[in-house]
């Protein structure tokens, strides 16, 4: 198959999405005191002496000398004190961090957990944020702090990490194994050179004996190997150099209510790390999850958000079924290997999960099951929970049907034998069972066994059971309510699912289709609102964008009041297209929950929940409704989107077709004479008055050539039609020639230039390079006195090659430094400028269309600079050895 | 007929243009409106150089150059600024330069001395020259500035030897590359850069403003004409 040496598309993405942001090192230990930190800072170090913009985001030393004599020399970013509960907790102070965007940050303690008010739980969503805003960042992590492997450690060191990384941290960041034989650790530890608290000084003790240590260093030597597996892998699947791999497997993970079901996670995460298979956390939503306490729904809500953080696929089926689903969707999702935990506990004479497991195990062929024993966590025991549940008005109805049928045998025992009134006492009982469920249909058949007993079983009038007829009788209606009550009961679950499928299939169908109808923005998140909200009962509003902040745009009765930390929770969410607010990873203290609206054109809004007294607004058998709903929303905006850019697009393109053509006619029939007309008066000689006159007409013809080139240029730009010739181009060249062209027009003017010459080759169109050169080269002439000189500097930046261009004139307006780059910006000083006002415009198009970038800034001494800046990427390094 | 000079552009204000200037610097002029007028012209009498706009009605400029060459006609070529792939195209072809619309009579007029001087001694290329404080003898294999000897790697001889030994006219990179390092390494502009930047900072007394070898952004690198 030639298919397969192609790139795969997900690994591509994900390639295009690890560009322009920053990468991740992480120093990985297997214990303390292996020295990360210390590594950490002499690579940092070094990276600084290279010339690098290194700084400390936050660096634990612990007072020891070594590590404190390699902080000396990095700059720090000073910590943010928080106060919580009377105590000042420093953390590192990421805005100030993004403020200063450094290349690299040195990040210590990847799975430390931040003081309660800050703007992430954790530290590494901090990291995160820094990576998103393209800055390196080293850290540093000890293996137990790893979520998947986090139950592994545990079970033998016996101390439990409550502080845990994602897998998926691991996954685009370089890992580089600090490795340390335990003997020498051991040492280390006696000396007094590994940092412990007091408080756990006990506890590490026993952490760190030598067999610990010893199955925590091969553990680490593991992670750290199958993660350069893991990108090598990736690596072949970006260059479609696929080979060797075990392909096609897809793990598929059973998620219950189970306390301690995150060990089966973390289990099947493992295995789907080691074959590399996608990891798919299936739950079957049956209809005992309505009866689940408190308790249960959070375990199943911490069970499914641990999956999804350790990057699972999230499914939920509702069925009846639990291994009727399993199988089908083991089927569907086409699954290679299930992994289903089994509860050690005691699961009583009948464990219905054992069942499940057996039914599995029979049904499936061609399928690896793994079944992962674990420990439940023994939960106080509901004794309300063995009295099976029902409704007040079943249990009366039971006792009166009881009743009633008591009392019309008893007045009938004249006309009928009493031999069918015990079968007629199974009326009631099949009665209540069926329609009120089980309870009622147990209460029935007590009742039935106390009426039947005592009015017609002899002796009468009493509760005396004797006699093995009546023993039967006795039983055989307990057990006809039990049968009834079940059948009964599992019709009316099957029928109240089906029910609630198909009323949510109605209301998402009847969504889609007035969501179809609404023509505005506006329009649509009304709608939006209002059925989200019928829906999911909860108070619900839209936010969109408006300038820097986002704006509600759709309220119920009246427009809610937001705290400053829910207003930053919805710019978080608008900003990143990711949850933020209440039960999200982010700005956990906002009163709503924010979810994006988000499509192929980014995040277009932003929907607002809130549940009552700070619950959790999406309750979790509503999740995957909601889900459903928020990506017809974000359809809906999209189509909305896409309809007005194609508006818009129509509206542009035949103006943009009519100036094209405006254009190429201005091109061609002007360029001929003018042409003709500058080389003629370049030929005519004169002298007197007449001079001056053919000088005129010289340089307005010259000017007329200018203006006519520039409106060429941008319109190859904007039209997009300026492809760049990238080449090795040697800045001297492109200076010289700029230099050498602008002698006849600059003559008088001192331009001074100063090249470094250890300048490296940069990829660069020269033609187009020259030009952008020229035009900031004339543009310094044009607003800068006659006198003074005009300064062409080549230098290394800190980001790569730079060319600045400095004039001596009265500098930029103040706040117009973006502006300037605009068509037709002309500055207002000058009355003698004469340009056409397109010149930076097309240094700006060229510079980009290069993959440079030009800025302007005010001079601190006077004058203004303009800046081309070149990325390092754009860098040639030639070997002598190729050229001699 | 023979000694003239043959102007090729389909637009007559530029023709007439071009035959003024020419005639009042004494040269003798032919015109052709399109390439069938010009292939005419060069049958009927060899001109001693032609000036060649691209932009014909019927055929492109660029087919007209191997018909020129042959004829070991000089060609001048009138082209856009911005089309700097037709110059590179037009020179690989043959051309021996090009001038840039709208351009100076003047200069002009410059570039069409140097370029019969050329041909005049193209039969015996220039073997020793004196540029400035630098001094080249091919035959000799020598290189002096001021009087001293400098020492040049052999690969930049070979390139300072194939640039100077056509003064005053552009050859491209591919040229360049193919005649110094072999038609295997024509895509290595940076050999060129590397080797530029080095011999500049030989011999030129400011390297970061050469006199000696100048750039054609995009096209090449010529060297001066004294």
């Amino acid at each position: 198959m030639t298919d397969d040496a192609r790139p795969s598309p997900d690994a591509l993405l994900r390639e295009a999405q690890r560009e322009g942001r920053g990468t991740l090192k992480i120093f990985l230990g297997a214990a303390p005191g292996v020295g990360k930190t210390y590594e950490m800072l002499l690579e940092g170090a070094e990276k600084l002496e290279a010339g690098a913009d290194v700084v400390i985001g936050i660096v634990e030393t612990h007072g020891r000398k070594e590590t404190e004599v390699l902080v000396a020399p990095l700059p720090v970013i000073h910590r943010k004190s928080i106060v919580y509960k009377g105590q000042t907790l420093t953390e590192m102070d990421l805005d100030a961090v993004l403020e200063r965007r450094p290349e690299i940050v040195l990040v210590d303690e990847l799975a430390h957990t931040n003081a309660p008010g800050s703007r992430h739980p954790k530290r590494w969503q901090d990291i995160e944020e820094l990576l998103v805003a393209g800055i390196d960042v080293m850290t540093t992590v000890n293996i137990q702090h790893v979520e998947s492997l986090n139950d592994v450690v545990g079970s033998f060191t016996h101390v439990r990490v409550r502080e845990t990384v994602p897998d998926k941290v691991f996954e685009n960041a370089e890992i580089e194994l600090i490795d340390l034989p335990p003997e020498d650790l051991i040492k280390r530890l006696d000396a007094g050179k590994i940092y412990v608290p007091d408080q756990a000084r006990h506890a590490l003790d026993h952490f760190f004996s030598k067999g610990n240590l010893l199955a925590l260093r091969e553990l680490a030597l593991r992670h750290a190997a199958q993660y350069v597996d893991a990108r090598i892998h990736e690596h072949r699947s970006v260059t479609g150099k696929e080979t060797g791999y075990a392909g096609g497997q897809r793990i598929l993970v059973a998620i219950s209510e189970a306390a301690g079901g995150e060990q089966v996670v973390r289990a099947a995460k493992r295995l789907a790390d080691a074959l590399k298979a996608p990891l798919i956390a299936l739950y079957v939503e049956t209809p005992s999850a309505a009866r689940f306490s408190d308790a249960e729904k959070t375990q199943l809500a911490r069970n499914l958000s641990l999956a999804a953080s350790l990057g699972a696929t999230l499914q939920s089926v509702p069925a009846t079924s639990v291994q009727e689903a399993m199988l089908a969707q083991c089927k569907e999702l086409r699954a290679t290997q299930l992994v289903l935990g089994k509860s050690r506990g005691k699961g009583g004479w009948f464990n219905r999960r054992d069942r499940i497991i057996q039914d599995i195990l029979d049904g499936t062929t061609g399928i690896a099951i793994h079944v992962i024993p674990f420990q439940e966590t023994p939960r106080g025991r509901d004794w309300r929970r063995l009295w099976p549940r029902g409704s007040w008005t079943g249990d009366l109805v039971a006792i009166g049907s009881v009743g009633a049928l008591t009392l019309a045998a008893f007045l009938a025992q004249g006309w009928i034998s009493r031999g069918p009134i015990d079968l007629l006492y199974l009326l009631p009982v099949i009665f209540s069972a069926s329609f009120y469920g089980f309870r009622a249909g147990l209460i029935a058949a007590i009742a039935a066994g106390i009426a039947y007993n005592f009015f017609f079983l002899p002796p009468f009038f009493t509760v005396i059971i004797y006699g093995p007829v009546n023993i039967i009788t006795a039983v055989l209606l307990v057990v006809v309510a039990i049968i009834t009550g079940q059948l009964a009961a599992r019709a009316r679950a099957a029928a109240a699912l089906a029910m609630r499928s198909a009323r949510e299939n109605a209301s998402l169908a009847r969504f889609a289709t007035r969501l179809g109808a609404a023509s505005t923005t506006e329009e649509t998140a009304q709608l939006i609102r209002d059925e989200l909200r019928s829906l999911l009962a909860v108070q619900t509003i839209v936010l969109h964008r408006s300038g820097d902040s986002v704006e509600i745009t759709a309220f119920g009765q009246t427009k809610p009041d937001l705290t400053p930390i829910d207003q930053a929770a919805a710019e978080w969410v608008i900003q990143h297209g990711e949850d933020a607010g209440l039960g999200t990873n982010t700005l956990t203290a906002s009163q709503w929950q924010f979810r994006p609206l988000k499509t192929s054109l980014g995040t277009l809004a932003v929907l607002g929940f809130r549940g009552p007294r700070g619950r959790a607004p999406i309750p979790t058998e509503r999740a995957a409704l909601a889900e459903s709903l928020i990506d017809q929303a974000a359809l809906a905006h999209e189509r909305l989107k896409l309809e007005a850019d194609m508006r818009d697009m129509e509206v542009v393109s035949q103006r943009d077709s009519l100036r094209a053509a405006l254009l190429a006619s201005l091109s061609h029939d002007l360029r001929t004479p003018l042409t003709a007309v500058t080389a003629a008066a370049a030929a005519l000689s004169a002298t007197g008055d007449e001079a001056e006159l053919v000088e005129t007409v010289r340089s307005e013809a010259r000017r007329l050539n200018r203006f006519l080139s520039d409106l060429l240029d941008l319109t190859r730009i904007e039209e997009g039609a300026v492809t760049p010739d990238l080449v090795p181009t040697d800045l001297t060249d492109v200076i010289a020639s700029a230099v050498g062209d602008l002698a006849k027009s600059l003559a008088g003017r001192k331009v001074q230039t100063s090249i470094d010459p250890s300048l490296p080759l940069v990829r660069a169109d020269a033609v187009l390079l020259n030009h952008a050169l020229l035009n900031l080269v004339d543009n310094a002439a044009k607003y800068s006195p006659q006198e003074e000189p005009i300064e062409i500097i080549a230098r290394m930046g800190r980001r790569g090659p730079v060319i600045d261009v400095l004039d001596g004139g009265p500098g930029i307006p103040q706040g117009s430094e973006q502006r300037i780059f605009d068509r037709f910006a002309r500055r207002e000083t000058s009355d003698r400028t004469g340009g056409s006002g397109l010149g930076l415009a097309i240094v700006k198009g060229f510079a980009e269309a290069m993959g440079f970038t030009v800025e302007a800034a005010r001079r601190p001494g006077g004058g203004s600079r303009f800046t081309i800046r070149i990325p390092h990427e754009a860098t040639v390094h030639v070997s002598m050895e190729d050229i001699a | 007929m023979n000694g003239n000079i043959l102007i090729v552009d389909d637009e007559m204000p530029i023709r007439r243009l071009l035959r003024v200037a020419l005639e009042r610097s004494g040269y003798a002029t032919v015109e052709a409106d399109c390439g069938a007028a010009a292939l005419d012209a060069l049958r009927q009498a060899v001109p001693k150089l032609v000036l060649l706009d691209l932009g014909l009605p019927d055929r492109d400029g660029l087919e007209l150059i191997g018909a020129f060459r042959e004829m070991l006609v000089p060609i001048i070529v009138l082209t856009a600024r911005e089309a700097s792939s037709e110059k590179v195209a037009a020179l690989d072809l043959g051309a021996d330069d090009y001038v840039t619309k709208p351009f100076d009579s003047e200069e002009l007029l410059a570039r069409i001395r140097s370029c019969l001087r050329r041909a005049d001694q193209s039969q015996g290329h220039l073997r020793k020259m004196t540029v400035g404080p630098v001094s080249i003898d091919l035959d000799a294999h020598g290189v002096w500035k001021n009087g001293a000897e400098v020492k040049l790697t052999p690969k930049e001889f070979t390139f300072l030897g194939v640039l100077a030994s056509h003064p005053g006219k552009v050859l491209t990179h591919t040229h360049l590359l193919r005649e110094v390092w072999g038609p295997a390494h024509t895509d290595h502009v940076e050999y060129l850069r590397v080797t530029v930047r080095s011999l500049r900072k030989k011999l030129e007394e400011d390297p970061s403003a050469p006199m000696l070898i100048q750039n054609e952004p995009g096209v090449g690198y010529r060297f001066v004409e004294r």
